[in-house]
């Protein structure tokens, strides 16, 4: 009677390692198969639209007004101290070393990722996937790492356009809005913003993003229980745990890239 | 959609990606870590650095002239030991004095390098032994209470 509530703990511990388990294995799978990609460009291609050229629109309205709001803002607090102009330093390093990787993969994640999720789950529920299978065709290859790498390369992409984007939203505000200086706005952002301290570190945390955000997305399609109801949980499953990944990463990488500066 | 649209829209795509960070590169980032194979390096010893911190601008005459690379400490002078990084193109005497100095009134501090005049230039692992340290406002304080006091006892 006392062990109830304790079996049923180790019993949920069980059943999240063993996906995480199933996870990695999967993701070795698709790196595995990815030969396909290269042997059928097309497909990453067709792909690269849908998760990128289709994200594009939400990416850029977001960058923008996620630089305005960091410009008025940050202008607003760096005033009081009479240091207005180094907001374009302020807009630059947050957008770059953070909000930009972060905000990028989660959207990223509710835009694209549970697209993914619901088409490959729907695959699976409609038993085309088995389809596949009974024809001998790898549904790995065929269907999940053209997605997969689809991911991989426009999540890089889309966090450059919302990061500059961002920073010329930024220089809206506080340039044709707040009357900082233009020539001061960019002169304090390039004197404190380091080309592999910051661009280059900020560009590995989307590329880690981006994996990780891609390889949730086609693992819980591919692997959604086959009815209607399981792919819409699957699809629930993708944007939480893509948005609670991308965070906790977040954490980490920061503290290893950023500790001690 | 016929595959030729799908091929351009992707290709602006990538197009506008990369242009993005090659913008990011360029215009938003300095070049200084790029540009590392062009520098030498000189120590110069300091008795108090103050709040110098790596990565802070080395300046001749208000003009950038290279990059702190490394701090530490001597553990037999007990004396702190800056590592400048000086671009090739700026040669100094040996003779140079360098001096921490502050931007603004609370600002950065930076290292200030005044030329002397030897003709003999500082070349890659050499030592400043010119050196002043940075000023601490504490120290000031303390001194000049402690010179008020004394008039005050006279």
């Amino acid at each position: 009677m006392l062990l109830q509530p304790l079996a049923g703990i180790g019993g949920k511990a069980n059943g999240l390692f063993s996906r995480v388990g199933l996870a990695g294995r999967f993701l070795l799978e698709t790196v595995y198969y990815s030969g396909m990609c290269l042997r059928r460009p097309r497909l990453v291609i067709k792909e690269i639209y849908f998760v990128g050229v289709l994200s594009l629109a939400i990416i850029v309205v977001s960058g923008l007004f996620v630089g305005m709001v960091l410009g008025l803002q940050m202008y607003d607090t760096l005033d009081r101290f009479g240091s207005g102009e180094v907001v374009g330093m302020v807009v630059a390093l947050s957008l770059v070393r953070e909000l930009g990787p972060v905000l990028s993969a989660i959207l990223f994640a509710s835009r694209a990722g549970s697209a993914v999720t619901a088409e490959i789950g729907l695959m699976r529920a409609t038993e085309q996937i088995s389809a596949m299978e009974m024809m001998a065709i790898q549904p790995i290859a065929r269907v999940v790492t053209p997605r997969f790498w689809a991911g991989v390369i426009s999540l890089p992409l889309l966090t450059s356009i919302f990061n500059v984007t961002g920073i010329l939203g930024g220089y809206l505000v506080a340039v044709n809005l707040l009357g900082v200086d233009g020539g001061m706005f960019w002169s304090e952002m390039q004197d404190s913003v380091d080309f592999r301290l910051d661009i280059m570190n900020g560009f590995d945390k989307s590329v880690i993003f981006a994996i990780a955000v891609s390889l949730v997305a086609v693992f819980e399609g591919y692997h959604a229980t086959a009815t209607a109801e399981g792919v819409s949980r699957a699809t629930t499953r993708t944007v939480v745990i893509s948005a609670l990944l991308v965070l906790g990463l977040d954490f980490v990488l920061t503290a290893f890239m950023f500790r001690g500066i | 959609m016929k595959y030729s649209m799908l091929d351009l829209w992707v290709g602006l795509f990538i197009v506008v990606g990369v242009a993005a960070i090659v913008f990011l590169s360029l215009r938003v980032a300095n070049q200084t870590t790029l540009r590392a194979n062009e520098t030498y390096s000189v120590t110069a010893e300091f008795d108090n650095i103050g709040g110098l911190k790596v990565r802070a601008p080395v300046r001749s005459a208000g003009v950038t002239v290279g990059r702190i690379a490394d701090i530490y400490l001597d553990t037999t002078t007990f004396k702190a030991v800056v590592k400048l990084e000086i671009e090739e193109q700026f040669p100094f005497s040996s003779d140079t004095s360098a001096s921490i100095l502050t931007a603004g009134l609370l600002g950065e501090q930076y290292v200030s390098l005044q030329a002397g005049v030897d003709t003999e230039t500082l070349s890659d692992g050499d030592d400043i032994w010119l050196t002043s340290s940075a000023m601490v406002l504490e120290n000031l304080i303390s001194n000049f209470m402690f010179n008020a006091a004394s008039e005050g006892d006279q």
